[in-house]
């Protein structure tokens, strides 16, 4: 025994130090700290877990970089400090490529303040599956501009696997996101392409919402194309109180009080729900006091899409959904408006400016309905008793296309 | 053959001095590039004990005649650690007031802050356990802050730029034994809190908060009015102009201004209009007089797990609907607030954010 001792001592010392402050952690935030321009960062093989935030602040010309998708894997499910799994703030010109973050206590990756991000082939997951305890974002930049998110997988966020908020000049594409509550969502944000991603089995797939409160205010020029949106039926398991846990499940696309969007050749299969909903942010029932806050949507252009929907009850677990379930029982329409133009596009009619209308253009499958709130929504129980229109002749119009996203990195 | 190799010797040492005369150019221009993009960490030296300040044994933490000892009004809230702070202005360096926000501090400054823990709060000047010192930096190209580490023995503190993490324990004023696996913040966590506005910078020695009294050995004074005895400052207007900050423990203060300080200087330093927390349209400066901004029926903007299932930040009157409430009482790294330097519940803050609450009651 007597001799045993010399190495338990060792191993007590190795865990001591292990436990806590794990040395990849102490040795990567070091480099992270003191890199310079021009630094390649490397993530070696294997699981490195981790107890706090890693951060890289006030850096430029950086390239973060793993042996591959799930190869490399920095592992939070210990963490003790800090909201994020990496944090990068004011910095330009990042790139993060080839590795897996799981089961950060917060966010993901959270990127603010930044000019130039890219991530090629990132991974964030939450093992555990779909659960109101994850964290809220995978991929998350925020007040950034010049974003590519390119082939990248989001799994089981609480909020939005794919987030990108209060930023411009934005690129989303051959992405995967699935068992979030939202996949990709875009925030407050302007001049952004999302395309050629597979968004299938989260609560709702693709969201683009402009929110109150905020200092950048109006999102706009959002293209949604060539994406693959199917099956976003999964149960709601955002922590109410956030704005996605106002989401139906079985939402396909949701615009919410933004406007100058594009949402074209997209296929739209199985969203149980909502294939498409255009709305206002009146929809959530939550107070505007926000001065300089626009809560309509206008000029939308939903064209060339594919939808298909299997006979299924919408979601009993949403008003809306129960609304569509009592109006329409298993044949729900795929693209639903809340019939709320800006008045600031309306001539003295109520007739919506051509240029600034919703437009609905040569779309395969789909079924429209006009909620028409202000008249059909007065008390609880009228939209119950309404009839609501199916009409799409109003909307039955084509837009100039927008323009394509250009990142200058 | 004689000349050849006088020649060739010549014509050697012309070479050898060209090569040192350029190697002094070089080794100049080196210099002088590597002042203009000096490292932020070239400013540190490595130990604690390098740079003066205290008298042995250092740990005692008792400055030298130059140094400048201080407190703050309302501190921020660091899982209650003890706190010494100091001020080291550089030779003839004066502070100039500018407004109640801010003193200008010159080129040399520099703010020492160390974290204590006395084994028994009980008895808080005895039995020391000194875990780390920061120095934040007033550098030629800015602000800088560095985290230096106490060894065990305590006779030092080297620097440590990826921080580190300790166990600590105590007896709190109760006489309850408590523990914590302290976080020792490294270098860019310093910049969680002190970048505003993309600029590094001081957050408590604001006027505003400096001016209250400290006991400066038995015979308290005000800090301000002892600054302008140690000829410190220049253009001070006359104390009673300047505002104060409510010290958020002391009663002789309001209900609110106590609040609003805790809040001032726990929160605002993100949650301001210019801070990393700004995402949140949140923003809880003392001098905040919006409601919807200070967080009244507010609703989270990407709060994910830390909004708790609640839908404001806060309902006046009912504390345990308020998002504020959750996440102060949360230690789950995920909800907490402040996201870095706590990992304990800070209880009378709690009780103080709880009480100010529930007074909304009647005016919402």
């Amino acid at each position: 025994m007597k001799n045993c001792l010399p190495l338990n001592h060792f191993v007590f010392l190795w865990l001591l130090t292990n436990f806590l402050f794990p040395r990849f952690e102490k040795e990567f935030q070091t480099k992270l700290i003191l890199t310079e321009s021009g630094d390649v960062l490397e993530i070696p093989e294997g699981t490195q877990n981790l107890l706090g935030t890693l951060s890289l602040e006030g850096k430029e010309n950086i390239i973060i970089r793993g042996k591959g998708v799930d190869v490399s894997i920095l592992s939070f499910a210990q963490q003790e400090d800090g909201a994020e799994g990496l944090k990068i703030i004011n910095c330009k010109n990042i790139q993060l490529e080839h590795f897996t973050i799981q089961d950060s206590k917060g966010d993901g990756i959270k990127v603010q303040d930044t000019d130039g991000i890219t991530f090629v082939n990132v991974k964030t997951e939450w093992t555990k599956g779909p659960n109101s305890k994850n964290g809220a974002y995978g991929i998350y930049p925020v007040q950034c501009r010049n974003v590519v998110i390119d082939s990248c997988i989001s799994i089981g966020a609480s909020d939005a696997g794919i987030y990108v908020g209060q930023s411009e000049q934005i690129i989303v594409k051959n992405s995967e996101a699935f068992h979030n509550v939202a996949g990709i969502e875009i925030e407050n944000s302007f001049n952004v392409d999302v395309f050629d991603n597979y968004v299938h089995h989260n609560t709702g797939g693709i969201l683009i919402f402009d929110l109150p409160d905020l200092i950048v205010k109006k999102g706009q020029n959002v293209r949604v194309f060539d994406n693959r949106v199917e099956e976003n039926n999964l149960d709601n398991f955002a922590p109410p109180g956030n704005i996605v846990s106002t989401v139906p499940a079985g939402t396909g696309i949701m615009v919410l009080a933004t406007s100058d969007i594009e949402i074209f050749n997209n296929r739209i299969l199985n969203n149980k729900s909502v294939g498409t909903g255009i709305v206002s942010y009146f929809m959530t029932e939550l107070p505007v006091t926000d001065s300089l806050y626009n809560p309509y949507t206008s000029a939308i252009y939903i064209h060339d899409n594919v939808y298909k929907r299997k006979k299924q009850i919408p979601t009993l677990k949403h008003d809306i959904g129960k609304l569509l379930f009592i109006k329409f029982g298993r044949d729900v329409p795929d693209i639903i408006y809340d019939g709320m133009p800006d008045p600031k596009y309306t001539d003295s009619d109520g007739v919506v400016f051509p240029e600034r209308n919703l437009c609905i253009y040569n779309n395969s499958g789909s079924e429209f309905v006009n909620l028409e709130i202000d008249i059909n929504f007065e008390k609880w129980y009228t939209p119950y008793f309404t009839r609501f229109s199916q009409d799409v002749s109003r909307f039955s119009c084509e837009l100039p296309p927008l323009k394509e996203v250009l990142t200058s990195h | 053959m004689r000349t050849s190799s006088l020649k060739r010797s010549a014509y050697q040492s012309l070479v050898m001095l060209f090569l040192k005369t350029t190697n002094y150019i070089i080794i100049g221009l080196w210099g002088l590039l590597s002042l203009v993009n000096a490292h932020p960490l070239d400013y540190a030296k490595p130990k604690l004990s390098d740079y003066e300040f205290f008298r042995e044994p250092i740990s005692k933490q008792i400055s030298i005649d130059s140094i400048f000892p201080y407190r703050i009004s309302t501190p921020l809230f660091t899982d209650y650690a003890f706190k010494a702070r100091f001020i080291v202005l550089p030779e003839r360096g004066r502070i100039t007031y500018v407004n109640e926000d801010i003193f200008d501090f010159p080129v040399g400054t520099i703010f020492i802050k160390t974290f204590y823990y006395p084994s028994d709060f009980r008895v808080p000047e005895a039995n020391w356990n000194v875990i780390e010192t920061r120095l934040l930096v007033h550098t030629p190209e800015g602000w800088t802050g560095y985290p230096y580490i106490w060894n065990n023995e305590q006779t030092d503190a080297y620097l440590e730029i990826a921080g580190g993490r300790q166990n600590v324990s105590w007896i709190d004023k109760k006489g309850i034994s408590q523990s914590v696996h302290y976080r020792i913040p490294n270098f860019n966590m310093c910049k969680d809190c002190h970048v505003i506005d993309n600029v590094f910078q001081p957050i408590g020695p604001k006027p505003r908060i400096l001016n209250c009294e400290n006991a400066y050995g038995g015979t308290p004074q005000n800090q301000l009015e002892k600054m302008i005895e140690w000829n410190m400052v220049e253009n001070m207007p006359p104390l009673e102009s300047i505002p104060i900050t409510a010290e958020w423990d002391n009663n002789h203060y309001s209900l609110n201004d106590r609040a609003r300080a805790y809040l001032d200087m726990n929160c605002a330093h993100c949650h301001n209009s210019k801070g990393p927390a700004n995402t949140s349209g949140l923003f809880l400066e003392y001098h905040e007089k919006d409601r919807k901004k200070l967080g009244v029926l507010k609703p989270p903007i990407a709060a994910g797990r830390g909004s708790g299932g609640l839908s404001f930040n806060i309902v006046p009157g009912k504390p345990n609907e308020s998002i504020f409430i959750f996440r102060m009482e949360s230690i789950d790294p995920g909800i907490l607030m402040p996201e870095s330097g706590r990992k304990m519940v800070h209880k009378e803050g709690v009780a103080l954010i709880r009480d100010w609450i529930e007074s909304m009651g009647g005016n919402p």
